[in-house]
């Protein structure tokens, strides 16, 4: 990458979170500038999603988060899409008793410039071209990839700066699996800063520019994507070599 | 069968006054999980402010339409205030405490609206201001359809189509079966939940306001302690028609008022009360989810 100086979306320093005694995070950091694809990789209970939820401000948490420069601790949670920072879950959050299409509105739910809406709704079509079909369809009728469509054209419509994906490849099928990571990619050329989480480490690293390892609420090791794919030490613990 | 036309329409309206009740039980179980016990009292509260109110404005000296909606006005502000006033100051500090400390505070805030009531407005029987007059609409033989039947059935139709195209066209109402479902998902789409849930209470009494004025029109005679009887079997309504269900709240409530009438016309008046707890064990026993409720598993 370019030694420009590049500008700090989410920087997140020595973040500390548990679940009553249990300690699932226990003093992470980690940075990503604008434009990129970061991702945390890391066995499963290793503390990615509590990182999402703690950024999220779902959870409670010790350290300091900025997002844009800005303590995140300063803005109520459910305004935290409105400067950008949108977060599609673990178990992808879809609202099960409403429509398709009234899942989609609720992404734009903040959002004032509602006029570009229609075209914007129309952009996710192509990407899932699917998701149009199902429009009217209860949201609890969607297979696993259709929800996770949904979510994925959710968060879009809430015009992420910042876009948080926990695990999107998980439950689907291959061809599936290897179409979101390119959708991945392809929002990150539209300019979308994104913060990537996954089990399926071979693909995650594969798309991102940088990428952090956790291990039981740590940091293990960081670096560019196409490097921790060649490292042994990794490829053993987490490429399944 | 004449006789039995006059029950049914005797009938429908009581269950209208139980379906506007039941509504605001439902909606905030559907919320917070949560049974609102002094949603009762909101009731009651509702017809006393309609009755101090209709003094205040000299209501009763022209009884009419406007005169009318000046009363079911007072009791939805009135209602909704207190709506709002509970769940902010008693529920809203409890909302991460085991769902028991809200039960017990939801009933501690009904004794003490059910006591302070008696000592405010004194513990007898007040008759509801004749702010609407009635007379006979339409007559057959026995049977007879009087203006406070239409007004009675009405008003809750409009009161309950207003609420449906609430819930289901508006975006706050969207919001609000957002919440329901989830409310870290709903924080996550930049919905203020606390909001939301303010939101609910305050539509949920003001029903019970309009549930106040209407039966008060109809039967007339109004208490501290009114709430009880009628929160109870609007409680059993709303848990026969699936707690959480809007539809299933009126069912159950038109339901309800209708076998109340028929009990009381074809058994005995005896049972009047009996049939709201034999009908709450019963469904507990056979069908706790009620007649639409799916017992669905929530994902969070
Ligand atoms: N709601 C919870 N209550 C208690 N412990 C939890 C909860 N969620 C996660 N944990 C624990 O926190 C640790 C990190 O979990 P998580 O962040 O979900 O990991 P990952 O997303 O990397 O699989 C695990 O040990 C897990 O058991
Ligand atoms: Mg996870």
């Amino acid at each position: 990458m370019s030694s420009a100086p590049r500008k700090s979306v989410l920087s997140v320093k020595d973040l500390h979170v548990s679940y009553g005694a249990i300690s699932a995070v226990k003093g992470i950091s980690f940075e990503i500038f604008a434009g990129e694809i970061v991702s945390l990789i890391g066995a499963n209970g290793a503390g990615k999603t509590t990182t999402l939820r703690a950024i999220s401000g779902l959870l409670p948490c010790r350290g300091e988060i900025l997002l844009n420069g800005r303590p995140t601790s300063s803005i109520a949670p459910y305004n935290l899409v409105t400067h950008g920072l949108v977060h599609s879950p673990e178990g992808r959050g879809i609202f099960l008793n409403l429509t398709v299409e009234e899942n989609l509105k609720l992404g734009a739910y903040r959002r004032k410039d509602t006029q570009d809406l229609p075209r914007e709704m129309e952009h996710c079509f192509e990407l899932f071209p699917r998701l149009k079909e199902r429009l009217k369809a209860s949201a609890g009728t969607l297979s696993g990839g259709e929800q996770q469509m949904l979510s994925i054209s959710r968060a879009l419509l809430s015009k992420p700066q910042v876009l948080m994906l926990d695990e999107p490849s998980l439950g689907l099928a291959p061809r599936i699996v290897q179409q979101i990571f390119q959708i991945v990619q392809k929002l990150n050329s539209e300019g979308i800063t994104i913060l990537l989480v996954e089990q399926n480490a071979r693909m995650a690293l594969k798309v991102s520019h940088r990428a952090y390892v956790l291990e039981t609420g740590k940091v293990r090791v960081s670096g560019e994507g196409r490097v921790l794919l060649a490292d042994p030490q990794i490829q053993a613990a987490y490429l399944g070599h | 069968m004449e006789e039995f036309l006059q029950h049914i329409i005797n009938g429908l309206n009581l269950g209208a006054g139980y379906a506007l009740i039941a509504l605001g039980y439902t909606m905030v179980y559907g919320i917070l999980q949560m049974i609102n016990f002094a949603h009762s009292e909101v009731y009651m509260i509702g017809a006393f402010s309609a009755f101090y109110g209709s003094r205040f404005f000299n209501l009763t000296e022209h009884p009419g339409w406007g005169s009318f909606f000046a009363a079911l006005a007072l009791a939805i502000v009135a209602c909704s205030s207190l709506g709002l006033l509970i769940e902010r100051f008693a529920y809203r500090p409890l909302r991460n405490s085991p769902k028991t400390n809200a039960l017990i505070t939801a009933i501690g805030v009904s004794l003490f609206l059910q006591f302070s009531g008696q000592v405010v407005f004194g513990a007898d029987p007040k008759l509801f201001p004749s702010v609407l007059e009635d007379y006979a609409l339409w007559t057959y033989g026995n049977v007879q359809l009087r203006l406070f039947d239409v007004t009675i059935l009405s008003v809750a139709c409009v009161a309950m189509l207003l609420l449906n195209f609430f819930i289901q066209r508006t975006r706050v109402g969207t919001a609000m079966r957002a919440v329901s479902f989830s409310f870290r998902s709903a924080t996550l789409m930049g919905i203020n939940v606390n909001t939301i849930i303010m939101v609910t209470f305050i539509v949920g009494s003001a029903l019970a306001g309009v549930g106040s004025v209407l039966l008060g029109l109809k039967y007339s005679k109004i208490d501290p302690l009114m709430g009880t009887l009628i929160g109870l079997k609007a409680f059993v309504a709303a848990v026969l028609g699936g707690i959480g269900n809007l539809p299933g709240a009126v069912v159950g409530g038109l339901l309800m008022g209708l076998s109340e009438e028929m009990v009381v016309a074809y058994l005995s008046s005896t049972y009047r009360d009996a049939l709201a707890f034999g009908l709450l064990i019963f469904i507990l026993l056979v069908k706790p989810s009620g007649l639409f409720g799916q017992s669905k598993v929530e994902k969070v």
